[in-house]
């Protein structure tokens, strides 16, 4: 069986006055049905670009998406017409954005965006409609949900206006959910309930594309987590192994940079330098210019070395004999995997 | 001895108006009875989620609002009623970085500018020396002084959250108040920021007073934290202790949410 999505060799640029930005650049990856994927990165790494490109939700020009192929249970959507796209966005690809004051009207009810949602695909008379729409703001745990239809945007804070995102996007059941920074702009208590909502409600055999920069969030949520730097996917693995044992040196420094009660009194292992610019991506690995244990041989572009089991690296080092048993050794090991409660002795320890 | 800054059931009122007069029909209680001290070197962590009172907190302590009644003292004095001089060395004396570099940072005015425009208001550097006075203070934040003469847009996130960093210590501060200063920044940047501020802690003897959400950032610096909730302080403790065996239900509830892969 096909997986529920597949991309190949995703590339997404954008026009601009400086030049064209590179934002995804080269990235193949699938989905499969009940997997919840994270896609984790920091800011300009591509990961947005990437989650919007699958719905082609970027403006385009200036965005520019090319693609081997982006499949959805196997169908390839570029052999779709505009029409059969519009057919699948909504109804078989929920999209939740970052910032639901943005993304929800502020000239319409929320009620009337809800039942607009609903009618979209599906001939439903609007009393009908209304009464699910109410059934949603139920469920997404809005209280009194007969007031909040007749609500404006403005009148919800932003958890509550997350929810109406949340029930917008799932009003159809969809079968890919993709989700660009769902609880970013939300306080930690409103996110715990907003991600809780999210694993509650999604239909079991569905598959979640979460993009978020936060290393917590993924670790509550993901089961596999893909790690992007500069356009391009660095690390894959299954969301405990990638904790317990990161094997790029970028994954590595990103939680060894983690503050946390571990950190306690000693120095955090930042990454020198900065983020390159997606205008000019530097030659061979992107990383190498910040890497500690860059070698002569990064200059040329490393491949994806399978290093486990459902466990992919972009590092020579996972090719050179014990060189991922070092990689491993550099690693801050959290020996735990999360969900356990105690901070792990082993994080404790110095790093290499 | 008294502590560094004590706050005395401190109260922040922001007025509601209505109608065309603009008559004041009540109150929003930002801050309502906040009481917390600050030792000489010590790191406070103050954390809240949106709302709950701990920005307008870190203002009234910048004097940029008017408190409604209660006490600032610094050293025991307090510091409302200071005047002139008295008033200028607690301006010096309490410093900010604010959350977000690219707001904070007057885009048309160079690094120098930016660096020791409060140097030359506090007659802490002249004309003639200024230049030298902040080549030292990049240096202390880990620039170079060949950017002395860029403007703002000429930098990334973190590199003007350290000029923010410079600027605010170019006065000689006490206390820095940092408010949600490296929450805007990518985790890799955001180590970067919080190792040069424990170095600075221990170069200058600073004390920090730290507003953040971020728990993994208090638990990572703060000596002491402080749990605010709709302009109260709910519970305050050494953070080890407050950490391992939360007293009030609400900061149970904030360590309950926090998602961290090292739980």
């Amino acid at each position: 069986m096909p997986p529920l999505l597949e991309i190949d060799d995703l590339r997404v640029g954008f026009a601009t006055d400086a030049g064209e930005i590179r934002a995804v650049d080269g990235v193949s990856l699938a989905l499969q049905r009940g997997e919840v994927l994270g896609l984790v990165g920091e800011s300009g790494c591509g990961k947005s670009a990437l989650a919007l490109a699958v719905p082609r939700l970027l403006p385009m020009p200036p965005a520019r998406i090319e693609a081997a192929a982006i499949r959805l249970d196997g169908v390839d959507l570029a052999t779709l017409s505009d029409h059969g796209r519009r057919g699948l966005r909504g109804r078989r690809i929920g999209v939740i954005f970052q910032e639901p004051m943005t993304a929800l009207s502020p000239l319409h009810r929320i009620g009337d965006q809800l039942v607009e949602a609903i009618r979209l695909h599906r001939r439903l008379p609007r009393r009908e409609a209304r009464g699910e729409a109410l059934d949603w703001l139920a469920r997404v745990g809005i209280a009194d949900p007969v007031q909040r239809l007749r609500a404006w945007p403005h009148e919800l804070s932003g958890g509550m206006q997350q929810r109406v995102m949340i029930a917008m996007a799932l009003v159809h059941d969809p079968d890919l959910i993709i989700a660009d920074e769902p609880t970013t702009a939300l306080d930690v208590t409103t996110q715990a309930q907003v991600l809780e909502l999210m694993r509650r409600l999604r239909r079991g055999n569905s598959g979640l594309l979460l993009i978020t920069h936060d290393m917590g969030v993924i670790a509550v949520m993901a089961t596999r987590v893909a790690v992007m730097y500069a356009g391009q996917i660095v690390e894959t693995a299954p969301s405990r192994e990638l904790f317990a044992r990161p094997g790029h040196p970028y994954t590595q420094a990103l939680l060894a940079a983690l503050p946390s009660a571990a950190t306690r009194g000693r120095r955090l292992q930042a990454i020198p330098g900065q983020v390159p610019s997606p205008l000019a991506w530097p030659t061979g690995c992107r990383f190498r210019d910040r890497c500690s244990r860059a070698m002569p041989r990064c200059a040329a572009p490393p491949p994806l070395y399978t290093w486990g089991d459902g466990h992919e690296v972009r590092c020579f080092l996972a090719e050179m004999p014990g060189g991922a048993g070092d990689a491993r050794g550099a690693s801050r090991p959290p020996a735990e995997a999360p969900g356990s409660n105690e901070p792990s002795p082993a994080a404790a320890a110095p790093p290499g | 001895m008294p502590p560094l800054l004590e706050i005395r059931d401190l109260r922040t009122y922001y007025p509601i108006r209505r109608g065309v007069l603009a008559r004041t029909v009540g109150a929003v209680r930002a801050v309502d009875g906040v009481s917390l001290a600050v030792e000489a070197g010590e790191a406070v962590g103050l954390v809240g989620e949106s709302g709950c009172g701990k920005t307008t907190l870190a203002r009234t302590i910048l004097r940029l609002e008017t408190p409604h009644s209660g006490e600032i003292r610094l050293d025991g004095v307090d510091v409302a009623t200071l005047r002139g001089a008295a008033l200028k060395a607690y301006r010096r004396a309490v410093q900010v970085v604010f959350q977000d570099p690219f707001a904070s940072l007057n885009p048309r005015h160079t690094v120098l500018d930016l660096v020791t425009e409060g140097m030359l208001a506090h007659g802490l550097a002249t004309p003639a020396n200024r230049r030298e006075a902040a080549a030292r203070l990049l240096d202390d934040v880990g620039l170079s002084a060949d950017l002395l003469d860029r403007y703002p847009h000429a930098f990334s996130g973190g590199q003007r959250q350290r000029i923010a960093i410079a600027r605010a210590l170019a006065l000689g501060p006490r206390l820095l108040i940092c408010d949600e200063a490296v929450s805007a920044l990518d985790l890799s940047v955001r180590a970067q920021i919080l190792n040069l501020l424990a170095d600075l802690r221990e170069k200058h003897g600073l004390a920090y007073l730290f507003i953040t959400h971020d728990l993994g950032v208090v638990q990572h610096l703060a000596d002491r934290i402080v749990v605010m909730r709709r302009g109260v302080v709910v519970e305050s403790g050494p953070a080890e202790q407050v950490m391992a065996r939360p007293a009030h239900p609400y900061t149970r509830e904030l360590l309950a949410a926090a998602a961290t892969p090292f739980h």
